[in-house]
């Protein structure tokens, strides 16, 4: 049957968390830091509102857009926290997630061949989407000793002509890094330079330990080349309910929206009533998931630094991401033998790309005693590993 | 970690705040200190007055738990020089007596009393509560079940999380 498939989509690698995940599932006991979700539940004044929604019989086709109450609300949130303003009637798009954002951004922008840039480690879904949309996917390193800060230099460095897209994805998933002001001017004069447009998922933004988070998009210049994405996953606690959106220059929001018209049509009423009641009445909760985010961010890098592996705190988001080298250890290795002997799932930093090997990354997004637990065996495992190879990657 | 004045929160009140069952030890590596501190900060609670002592949290409408609840609002005359706070205190001390509250509204106290059996209560109402100087009426309703008890959930058996072991 394979020569039915498409070349882009039969040359895509699976998964590599896909590939940990099936060893994961088999086995018992264990605790798992491999998780890239909250496990606070979404608050139950948001499900509520979401249960009124369908006793109310709202169970019809919204807007393409999205819900016109939503857009303003989303407008008039990332007017008050990122200083950008947007107009709700043709600048703000509801997608399914900021994962459909991406994909209809990409496809918007790109025509086949077209260079995109991004930084790695990176989100899983990163190179591939750009492979779906016919792109070419270039990537810029981040490294541990600039906290997988990304500079401006990095991306200079890979750049080439052709290069039409930047893919940023700041708090980082996997590494947790973020970027201050000065950085990000930096990016911004690169940008407006190579005439780039840049797409900003911002989806762990309110979760940032270290100073304030500053968008790309209020930088001089970027409005008008930054498409803008977030979704309420994270900060809300609300992945289930595949709830995102995208804000951007109108013409952009165009030509996204006709993609979505055509393949998703609107993102599902339910979860944009959720959406609607969480940026009404969910801020307090955002605060008190982050304060507890936090005091577990401080907990796992001091344990991990106490176990003897190198680990900058990172600056957002709900993972930490160490280096496992001082073990004489393939990230894969440490995550295998790490499962296998102790019972704890991290992921492989490779997963996220080749600039990922060497470390693996842990999310805190776990209760306090499953996370002493975790660091306790982590540390058992770091002091007297006795490494056997983990199977060879299919 | 700030309290809304900006002062620094005590971080062990944090914690329980937050409701977990931390032992002394998980507080200590939480909060990044040692637990000689996280015991010098409950001290330091208690001595302020904050944290009171520990108390499981039971449901006791089971049968099993053999327990009959109930609120009674009280209206009660002010005193002058002391308000309401003698008589509060009195009735307070009765073992009966989980918890008092002085509240705005249509009366004065309410409180909460637990005993062996519904006529063990009403005795207590009638004979002790409602015969005291200065006590004007009482008002008894019983509990007759719990669907939340101190931050628990009656109907919600421990489940295992439903979360992927492993996700991007």
């Amino acid at each position: 049957m394979n020569r039915f498939i498409a070349r882009h989509v039969a040359g895509l690698p699976k998964s590599g968390i896909r590939d940990f995940f099936e060893i994961v599932a088999k086995m018992t006991d264990v605790i798992s830091l491999g998780i890239g979700e909250p496990d606070f539940d979404t608050p139950w004044h948001i499900r509520e509102a979401a249960i009124y929604a369908l006793e109310k019989g709202r169970t019809h086709y919204t807007s393409n857009l999205g819900l016109l109450e939503l857009r303003r609300a989303i407008a008039s949130y990332v007017e008050r926290n990122y200083a950008v303003g947007y107009r709700p009637d043709d600048e703000v798009l509801v997608t399914v997630g900021v994962s459909e954002a991406l994909d209809l951004a990409l496809r918007a922008l790109i025509n086949p061949g077209d260079k995109v840039l991004y930084h790695q480690p990176c989100y899983v879904s990163y190179h591939p989407g750009v492979a779906l949309a016919h792109g070419v996917a270039i990537a810029a390193p981040t490294r541990a000793d600039d906290g997988f800060a990304l500079n401006a230099e990095d991306l200079e460095g890979v750049w080439q002509p052709g290069c039409k897209v930047l893919m940023m994805n700041l708090p980082c998933n996997p590494t947790g890094g973020t970027c201050d002001r000065a950085r990000l001017e930096k990016i911004a004069r690169f940008a407006v330079e190579k005439d780039l447009i840049v797409l900003s998922d911002e989806i762990y933004s309110e979760l940032v330990y270290e100073g304030p988070h500053t968008s790309i998009a209020v930088l001089p210049g970027m409005r008008e080349r930054t498409i803008f994405l977030h979704g309420f996953s994270k900060a809300f606690a609300m992945t289930g309910f595949r709830i995102g959106y995208a804000c951007g220059p109108a013409p952009l929001i165009e030509a996204m929206m006709k993609v979505h018209q055509y393949s998703m049509l609107c993102a599902p009423i339910l979860s944009q009533e959720a959406a609607a009641e969480a940026l009404a009445r969910g801020e307090d909760g955002v605060k008190a998931m982050r304060e507890q985010y936090h005091r577990r961010r401080d907990l796992v890098v001091r344990r991990l630094r106490g176990a003897g592996l190198s680990c900058r705190a990172p600056g957002g988001a709900f993972y930490v991401f160490p280096g496992v080298a001082s073990t004489g250890l393939s990230d894969r290795d440490f995550a295998y033998d790490l499962l296998k002997s102790q019972r704890v799932a991290v992921v492989p930093g490779t997963a996220f790309g080749a600039n990922g090997s060497g470390f693996v990354r842990a999310s805190f997004a776990t209760g306090y005693e499953q996370l002493v637990e975790a660091c306790d065996r982590i540390e058992r495992f770091v002091n007297t590993a006795a490494p056997c190879s983990a199977p060879s990657p299919s | 970690m700030h309290a809304h004045d900006g002062k620094t929160m005590n971080p062990v009140l944090q914690l329980l705040i937050e409701g977990g069952h931390l032992s002394a030890a998980q507080m200590a590596q939480v909060a990044g200190i040692s637990e000689a501190e996280v015991d010098a900060h409950l001290e330091q609670l208690k001595k302020e007055g904050v944290f009171l002592g520990w108390r499981p949290v039971l449901d006791l409408s089971r049968e099993s738990a053999g327990a009959v609840r109930a609120v009674i609002e009280v209206k009660i005359t002010p005193e002058r020089g002391g308000g309401f706070n003698r008589l509060a205190e009195r009735l307070s001390r009765f073992d009966e007596v989980e918890s008092c509250y002085l509240m705005s509204g249509a009366y004065d106290l309410l409180i909460f009393v637990t005993g062996p059996s519904l006529q063990k209560v009403a005795g207590f109402v009638s004979e002790k509560l409602s015969t005291l100087e200065g006590v004007l009426s009482t008002s008894t309703h019983f509990m007759l079940r719990s669907y939340k008890e101190g931050f628990f959930l009656m109907d919600a058996p421990a489940q295992p999380s439903e979360r992927l072991k492993v996700s991007p």
